[in-house]
């Protein structure tokens, strides 16, 4: 696999800088000519080496200035850090909370003995035991429920579907269960799982292994649903979602798990509720999760070229939605794109297109466009594959057509 | 027939209070000294159905086969203050129920009301040998679960009525009953819903012994019905609670009736008990209208899951008096069957048995329900005074960590806005 997912912005594309300040965009010619010097190639196959990226002075990694530690630097220009791929830093998240806390465990189909079936828990069971991590038989609704009363009880289960279509085998207990005990109980129970696993379009995987959840488990009152599209930061969400006393549900794509990043040695956390800055622009907000960041960079090197100045947000947190950084830039930039793997129907895109419409429709300059996945089962072949998910020369044009 | 082994005579010391220090059991340790009663289900039809429980002899005799010599006391199954135990727990269940029923149908409680009538002796027999730090699970017929387990009727009925002094400050209702303090988890509406919970409670159990080292014998209770029994999410925690050997007994609280769907008309082979074996852990099917007999299996099967052995299933062949739920008109049932199971009244039956062995006399019982009368009525005073709740209690509780709510487009927190607190803000 030797496809690189470099956008315009090279190394940028992937670390979470967030900068305020708008002197930045000055340099913005030279990332044009800084892309094409990068080893871009966008083929098809996602791969896994990013290329390291040049200096940068250190930046400010918050949209918003909460908490102390997200501060941590993630630049790895001022600091050392190592490399790894994204799954070994969901696992290194995984294993620190587990060193921390005793009641951290993991439970899912082939997490102990197999390792997990994307490596995400790889060596865990060797290191804390098989009850820790535990392989369970293939009965999504009782496991997940399993974990829900182990929750109640005391333990901080993380739940893993093998693949997030498993998951709407047990909606009945993350619906029910997971979201309304803890009003139901009148707060006297608390569930703190993790639910976890992979999703989205894959490589020809076909219809039932397709799947995004995420517009199905959106209207659950009383979890919390978080994206994580880099290895900076699905670490940072493993570690902020293990810690949280909400039920948290994170969406992993089946397709980012080899992409590579250098990622700080101290700790760190990622906020819950919050959206990462992607890239900072003036001419149009594009407001992307997962997978589609990466299809959003590509098609961003493009407009660059072109003169546009896309401002590129990773919204991350898909409930609740981060309203102050997605605001912020709508306030700047008076148009919005979105750009999701969701389906069109019913999809997070179509609760966000509903949530900016509402609270910023002074501000927007032209009605907000959104570009989904079709409403088509994913199908088998890969050119039908391809077409039901958005390309990067879609939101090209869509960008192109918005600015006019 | 009565069960396997009521025709044993070794007494039983259990104590209530404490663990269960219980001498090893009689009977071969393995589990197949277990699979299930004799008894077996021969006529395929509900109209018949009567007519099999009329061959059977009545528990009041089945009870008495076990007093063989009524000089020496401690062949009783119970001892007086065990007795008076078991007496309370089942009429403030049966008080507290009918009381129930009378405030709905005055317009004190709304919505699905489901009520335990009858099923007494299943409750009474099991949660009353369990210490506070086990854990009940339930379905929506918990009232008398929580009842038993140590919530306070005044919490039950509060909750009932929709009060903030409710057990679960009114949000849950008569089918969610919760209690962090009695360990009670619930309260599901959909059945089969709490049976993963209840396997979670006992897998942290086996958690806290083996992974961190506490000492933790604390067991699980899962109650649940015929109609539940069919449900994959049954079939699937019987087999992980089997596989990972987790101190959780399933009790079949096998009315033959899921709202009007006769048992027999519903399932492939109506022995429930005979699906345990078939996971690995002992069935046993007991006659649930008899405190005492449902107490005696339950002994063993607290005491199995104490030992670390793993988990039994018991299924209770019990009946209710009333319909399903206040608002089932109950014309399914036929009178005959309703007759009889009535004269099989679990309380009617303790009650004799009480007198009869001389552990005690008409006025104690008589004394006991009146107090449990006052209670029940302390009770509604109480739920009737309390405030309902106010508009600031809607936007608690939904998370835990009330940040969920997000981030509005001021950059605060939703739950910093002051009118989170009052449940007018934006969420």
């Amino acid at each position: 696999m030797s496809a690189i997912l470099q956008g315009g912005v090279a190394s940028t594309a992937l670390s979470p800088f967030k900068t305020t300040d708008s002197n930045k965009l000055v340099t913005a010619p030279s990332r044009s000519s800084l892309s094409v010097r990068s080893r871009s190639d966008w083929s098809k196959s996602f791969g896994s080496r990013l290329i390291a990226r040049r200096s940068q002075p250190p930046l400010i990694p918050n949209a918003v200035a909460t908490k102390k530690t997200d501060n941590a630097e993630s630049s790895t220009s001022s600091k050392s850090g190592h490399e790894l791929l994204l799954f070994e830093a969901l696992q290194e998240g995984l294993e620190e909370e587990m060193d921390r806390d005793p009641h951290v465990c993991v439970m899912g189909e082939d997490v102990g003995h197999y390792g997990g079936s994307y490596k995400v828990t790889k060596g865990l069971a060797d290191k804390f035991g098989d009850l820790r991590v535990l392989d369970t038989p293939i009965c999504e609704n009782a496991f997940t429920g399993m974990g829900i009363g182990a929750a109640m009880t005391g333990l901080r289960p993380v739940i893993e579907g093998m693949n997030m279509g498993f998951l709407l085998l047990a909606f009945n207990q993350i619906s029910n269960n997971c979201g309304m005990l803890h009003y139901t109980s009148g707060g006297q129970f608390t569930i703190p799982v993790v639910i976890r696993g992979p999703g989205g379009v894959g490589r020809q995987l076909g219809a039932e292994h397709s799947q995004r959840l995420e517009s199905y488990f959106q209207s659950i009152p009383g979890i919390q649903m978080v994206a994580c599209s880099t290895p900076y930061n699905a670490k940072g969400l493993m570690k902020a979602a293990i810690r949280s006393e909400n039920p948290v549900i994170l969406f992993e794509h089946v397709l980012l798990y080899n992409l590579k990043e250098s990622i700080p040695d101290e700790e760190y956390i990622c906020n819950l509720e919050e959206a990462e800055m992607v890239r900072p622009g003036e001419h149009i907000t594009i407001l992307t999760y997962s997978r589609m960041r990466y299809h959003v960079m590509q098609a961003a090197k493009t407009l660059v070229n072109k003169g546009y100045d896309p401002e590129v947000i990773d919204i991350r947190s898909l409930k609740p939605f981060d309203l102050y950084t997605i605001g912020n830039s709508v306030k700047k930039t008076h148009r919005v794109l979105i750009v999701e793997e969701c389906m069109r129907t019913g999809g997070i895109g179509a609760s966000l297109t509903a949530a900016i419409n509402e609270n910023f429709h002074d501000y927007l300059d032209a009605p907000v466009m959104c570009l989904s996945s079709q409403d088509v089962p994913t199908p088998y072949a890969g050119t039908l594959e391809e077409w039901t998910v958005v390309q990067p020369a879609q939101i090209v044009t869509a960008v192109e057509q918005l600015c006019q | 027939m009565a069960t396997s082994f009521s025709s044993a005579t070794i007494p039983l010391h259990g104590s209530q209070e404490n663990r269960l220090l219980l001498p090893p059991i009689r009977l071969a340790p393995s589990s197949s000294s277990f699979l299930g009663s004799t008894r077996s289900l021969t006529i395929p039809s509900s109209r018949r159905l009567y007519h099999a429980h009329a061959a059977r002899r009545s528990p009041v005799v089945g009870v008495q086969e076990v007093v063989k010599d009524k000089k020496i006391t401690n062949t009783l199954l119970i001892t007086k203050e065990e007795g008076l135990v078991l007496y309370e727990d089942m009429i403030l269940g049966r008080s507290f129920e009918d009381m129930c029923a009378q405030m709905y149908y005055r317009g004190k409680m709304f919505g699905f009301v489901h009520l335990y009538n009858g099923q007494e002796a299943v409750s009474t027999g099991f949660i009353k040998l369990l210490t506070q730090s086990d854990s009940v699970v339930s379905t929506y017929r918990d009232h008398v679960h929580a009842l038993s387990k140590g919530v306070s009727a005044r919490a039950v009925m509060s909750e009932l009525f929709g009060k903030v002094t409710g057990c679960c400050r009114g949000q849950g209702g008569s089918m969610h009953m919760f209690s962090k303090e009695h360990n009670v988890l619930g309260g599901f509406a959909f059945i089969g819903e709490g049976i993963p919970v209840a396997t979670g409670a006992a897998f942290t159990s086996k958690y806290k012994r083996e992974v961190l080292k506490q000492d933790c014998e604390d067991v699980t209770i899962a109650f649940f019905g015929d109609g539940t029994c069919n449900n994959g999410q049954f079939y699937e925690c019987l087999n992980m609670a089997a596989l990972y050997k987790l101190p959780i007994i399933f009790v079949v609280e096998n009315n033959l009736w899921a709202i009007g769907m006769s048992h027999l008309r519903s399932t492939s082979d109506p022995e429930i008990w005979k699906k345990g074996p078939a996971f690995g852990m002992p069935g046993v099917h007991v006659d649930g209208m008899d405190v005492l007999k449902v107490r005696e299996v339950a002994k063993e099967a607290v005491t199995r899951a104490r030992r670390g052995e793993g988990p039994t299933l018991v299924e209770c062949e019990t009946y209710r008096f009333r319909g399903h739920s206040l608002a089932d008109p109950d014309e399914l049932r036929d009178a005959a069957e309703k007759a009889k199971y009535a004269a099989r009244d679990p309380i009617t039956a303790l009650k004799k048995y009480l007198v009869e062995n001389k552990l005690a006399n008409e006025a104690e019982l008589k004394s006991i329900e009146k107090k449990i009368d006052e209670l029940v009525e302390e009770a509604v005073e109480f739920a009737d005074a309390s405030p309902q709740p106010g508009r600031s209690q809607l936007l608690e509780n939904v998370f835990a960590d009330p940040k969920g709510f997000g981030i509005g487009p001021d950059g605060r927190y939703r739950c910093e806005d002051p009118k989170f607190t009052e449940g007018t803000a934006q969420v």
